[in-house]
């Protein structure tokens, strides 16, 4: 099997909220000085590319549209965990696209790498959250499309996939080639690569392409009709009231308040 | 190219109540030169007919019904078609379409097939100075970001539970069958199973929710928890690493990933408070926080606080909340 994972480079989302900043500029969050990280869901991912390919063997290419000159360790990790190549679609302004913007550069992309059968991303970017990617890589690929997957496995020449759904899950029988977004899960939590495959990572191949080089396909959604007009931090208003004493006194002050307003 | 479109869900049974989600964003749109209230109604047997009536009470003019056998849940591939062929009859300016298990699949996929502008988990739609805004979170909810979509048409998915239903208004209306053919055989993907794994009131739909978190040190935890929601009426729901870690169904999620909630009172118990949980709880009226950390974030976004271990706060709170129900 042939499976490409998209992973994407962000801020790390987890920093505290003291070093997170808006450029008014570029409307999009400041990363100078910040750690970056591949995003969340991208790691569930690839551990998924990569447990298929421990079970039933299977080639895994990493894909990324971003700035190549600060992609160096989301690529290094990718290779460590256990994917077998890597493609760099360079491109310096990625971090202020929008998901329609980088979904034709990723078709494109997908399109060179040419042999795929699965498509893997994660189920949302963890900066923009946008959740647009895969639905739309789907149909600019022809591929059969499944979003918030919890887990992935082979199944009558296709794919049996558990989706998280509203209240439950779905079991979903899946034609290939297909694209899956992916949601975490206790079977997919990533693995950390060892020493050795840090070192074995450094001799596969990296192949750089510069995102003007690539053939855009033609329709799709059109981002071309979005601004964004304005990104703002709110101020939180809130004030706790701190309910005092024994762990007694204070659960009956609470059942208290809870009758006040009513909601008991 | 004119009016708006809802893509009304009954894939599940009943409409769901994201569907009249949908009617309130394009009521706020309608009066700005956007057109009037259509909807693509999509389901599978005689409910459907109650399904349009209630469209209809709430405002709805026209509605395009598709009923056909493989309009169930989670189909997103029928469901796709039959969107399609409505909005290709209707052109309709604006689509709207519920951010749900199957909208978050069906929006950018249609909007791909109609080269419309595309904007995901709207929490706010409205027309300022004749500009369509769209409001949404970003950044794990540490900011919001305003877009301006000038294109038509455009296709926006509305997030489950950031608007209310609409009230009423009745509209008398065109009530139109829509024939559309689905070759079964011919879709990349059918649902095999469909698993419920809440309680007869979901979390979403809860007035009371109890919530979770990594601090409750294990699956026996969220016993108490369950207790706790059983005496208030309420259902549970979980922070991230609890659901991550398979202590609790992943469906029971609250936040960014998981479930947006706004009810009437929700208690976090051991949950710290990252934003990316907030961002799922911030429309909750009354807001309460147990945590052993007095400095937890959580805090900084409560009403009322407890600072202490919730092996001896909820116990006792049960106790008393029963003592005050007179049980
Ligand atoms: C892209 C992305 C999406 C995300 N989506 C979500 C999402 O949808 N929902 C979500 O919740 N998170 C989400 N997260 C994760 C989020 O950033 C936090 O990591 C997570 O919310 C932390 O969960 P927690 O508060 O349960 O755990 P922790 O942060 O570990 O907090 C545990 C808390 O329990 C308290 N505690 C410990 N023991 C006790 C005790 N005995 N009694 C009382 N209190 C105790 C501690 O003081 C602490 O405050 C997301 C993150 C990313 C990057
Ligand atoms: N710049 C990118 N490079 C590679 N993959 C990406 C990029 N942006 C988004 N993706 C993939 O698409 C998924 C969903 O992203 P989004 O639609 O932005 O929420 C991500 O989790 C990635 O797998």
């Amino acid at each position: 099997m042939d499976i490409v994972v998209c992973l994407k480079q962000v801020v790390d989302p987890e920093l505290p909220v003291r070093d997170f900043a808006i450029d008014p500029a570029t409307k999009r969050q400041v990363r100078e000085g910040r750690p970056l990280v591949i995003s969340t869901y991208d790691e569930n991912a690839l551990e998924v590319a990569l447990q298929l390919k421990d079970r039933g063997g299977a080639q895994v290419t990493a894909l990324t549209v971003g700035p190549a000159a600060a992609l160096g360790d989301a690529v290094r990790l990718a290779l460590a965990m256990g994917a077998d190549q890597a493609v760099v679609v360079d491109h310096p302004q990625a971090p202020d696209l929008l998901g329609v913007e980088k979904a034709r550069l990723l078709a494109a992309a997908i399109r060179r790498i040419g042999a795929y059968d699965l498509i893997l991303c994660g189920c949302e970017s963890a900066d923009w959250v946008e959740r647009v990617v895969p639905p739309l890589l789907a149909e600019m690929l022809g591929a059969s499309c499944v979003t918030f997957a919890a887990r992935v496995q082979p199944a009558d020449g296709g794919l049996l996939v558990r989706r998280v759904a509203d209240d439950g899950f779905h079991e979903v029988d899946v034609r290939m080639p297909a694209v899956v977004s992916i949601a975490s899960d206790e079977a997919n939590r990533p693995r950390l690569p060892k020493v050795k495959d840090i070192v074995a990572a450094k001799r596969k191949p990296v192949q750089s392409w510069p995102a003007g080089d690539l053939a855009l396909p033609s329709g799709g959604a059109d981002g071309s009709g979005v601004e964004v007009r304005e990104v703002v931090v709110p101020q939180r208003t809130a004030t706790c009231e701190f309910l005092d004493g024994d762990p007694v006194e204070q659960a009956a002050s609470l059942a208290r308040r809870l009758r006040d307003l009513k909601l008991v | 190219m004119a009016g708006i479109c809802v893509v009304a869900s009954a894939l599940d049974g009943a409409l769901s109540r994201s569907s009249l989600e949908l009617v309130a964003a394009a009521r706020a749109l309608e009066g700005s030169g956007e057109g009037g209230i259509a909807a693509a109604l999509l389901g599978s047997g005689p409910h459907l007919a109650e399904a349009a009536d209630t469209l209809q009470r709430h405002g709805v003019a026209a509605i395009y019904r598709c009923d056909h056998p493989l309009l169930t849940s989670g189909q997103t591939d029928a469901a796709l078609i039959a969107t399609e062929q409505i909005v290709r009859r209707v052109q309709p300016g604006i689509v709207l379409v519920s951010a749900d298990t199957v909208g978050r699949e069906l929006g950018p996929r249609l909007a791909a097939r109609m080269g419309a502008a595309l904007v995901t988990e709207a929490v706010d739609v409205a027309v300022e100075g004749g500009a369509l805004l769209v409001r949404r979170q970003v950044y794990g909810g540490r900011a919001m970001a305003t877009l301006a979509v000038a294109k038509r048409p455009a296709v926006l998915t509305v997030k489950p539970r950031a608007l209310d239903v609409p009230e009423p208004r009745p509209s008398t209306g065109t009530v139109e069958e829509v024939p559309v053919a689905i070759d079964g055989a011919a879709l990349g993907t059918r649902v095999r199973e469909v698993r419920r794994e809440q309680a007869e009131v979901g979390l979403e739909d809860a007035q009371i929710v109890v919530g979770g978190g990594r601090g409750l040190g294990g699956p026996e935890g969220f016993k108490v928890l369950q207790q706790l929601a059983e005496v208030l009426g309420g259902a549970v729901g979980s922070s991230r690493p609890p659901a991550d870690a398979g202590w609790v169904p992943i469906s029971w999620q609250i936040g960014q990933t998981g479930k947006t909630i706004r009810p009437a009172l929700y208690i976090a118990v051991g949950i710290s408070g990252a934003t990316q949980h907030v961002a799922g709880v911030s429309g909750a009226r009354t807001i309460v926080a147990i945590n052993r950390d007095p400095d937890a974030p959580i805090f900084s976004v409560a009403h009322l606080g407890i600072v202490g271990d919730y092996r001896e706060v909820v116990p006792a709170l049960i106790a008393k909340v029963k003592e005050l129900q007179g049980r």
